[in-house]
């Protein structure tokens, strides 16, 4: 069963005993769920797109080629990659796996996973629209640095 | 009407961007049109059950429950909770930008809820499992255990750098006025 179904099935649950508790707490919270669905939209439209392009010009066949690279220039690329690109992790990790296959850099891997994950420059609108942007920014360059940290550690234990 | 069209900049952005993308007659124009459809869709799938339960943690969910546990002076046992909660959680970080927001509202410390964003994004349990198909356990739970230092750090610093820059700024609010 897919996580999505999972969560329609909680979701729904947890309304039904809602409803059966309180009809005008529900209301509420339904209201509050639709403001702040209406609310995300737009920056979620942009987000999407954002997502198609950079999958567009950035294939993970293209995203293959500049893992050859083992300078730390080299790394910060394959950091920068991983920051900007979104994907879901059925797709990251078989890229990762077959990167390792194909004699990447478990550093390099590594620290791409690890920014795929943290960083987020596309999420950025919607992280600022929700937390403001010092603490975007703050919590993009840490974990832009901290990947840096935990990929050259991994080169050495893994 | 500016503030409307202010909200779709992006977007817009976007279309153009695909737009030149198609004229200049490479074929990515549609593959990045086609892959952002893909995603809508996909966000469309979870985004509502979100919001819903969003919705339902807003009235159910006194405020002195959030402050008790993962307030302020929640100390090891609200980060405990805030990484226990964010890894049972999945689907991708932006899907718990909500979430992470209400908890804020109802008085979550601010380190808690970038721990909580932090451990949604990376240690998800069912990914857990496919990462470690595809790139082994080791190479997994090493990545893991550096994983959460790291976590638990961001927060305190990014607490700390919010509370220095601009505190009356630091929940939800400019969405909220905006509504």
């Amino acid at each position: 069963m897919s996580f999505t179904t999972v969560l329609f099935i909680v979701t729904f649950l947890l309304l039904a005993l809602s409803w059966s508790r309180d009809k005008q707490k529900t209301k509420k919270a339904l209201k509050i769920a639709w403001k702040s669905f209406s609310n995300l939209l737009p920056t979620m439209l942009g987000i999407v797109g954002m997502m198609g392009l950079v999958l567009a010009v950035l294939p993970p066949e293209v995203i293959k080629t500049i893992f050859s690279d083992r300078s730390i220039p080299g790394l910060i690329l394959v950091s920068l990659v991983g920051s900007i690109t979104l994907m879901p992790a059925f797709v990251a990790f078989p890229l990762a796996g077959s990167l390792l296959q194909a004699g990447a850099g478990v550093t390099a891997v590594a620290c791409f996973i690890t920014t795929l994950m943290m960083v987020g420059l596309i999420t950025a609108p919607a992280e600022i629209k929700y937390f403001g942007k010092p603490f975007t920014l703050s919590r993009n360059v840490l974990g832009f640095g901290f990947a840096l940290v935990i990929g050259l550690l991994m080169g050495v234990l893994v | 009407m500016i503030m409307r069209v202010r909200k779709y900049a992006l977007f817009l952005l976007v279309v153009l961007l695909d737009l030149g993308l198609h004229l200049s007659g490479s074929g990515k124009g549609a593959v990045a049109a086609q892959t952002g459809f893909d995603y809508l869709i996909e966000m469309l799938l979870f985004i509502p059950p979100i919001m819903v339960l969003v919705g339902l943690l807003d009235v159910w969910v006194p405020r002195h429950m959030v402050e008790k546990n993962v307030g302020q002076g929640s100390g090891l046992k609200g980060i405990l909770i805030s990484i226990l909660v964010g890894s049972a959680a999945a689907g991708p970080l932006y899907a718990g930008f909500p979430v992470a927001d209400a908890m804020l509202k109802k008085g979550c410390r601010l380190a808690n809820a970038v721990i909580f964003l932090g451990t949604w994004a990376t240690i998800k349990i069912p990914m857990i499992m496919m990462e470690v198909r595809f790139v082994g356990w080791k190479f997994a739970l090493v990545r893991l255990a550096l994983t959460l230092p790291a976590i638990i750090t961001t927060g305190f610093v990014v607490e700390k750098f919010v509370e220095n820059s601009n505190p009356p700024n630091r929940t939800g609010q400019q969405i909220s006025a905006k509504a």
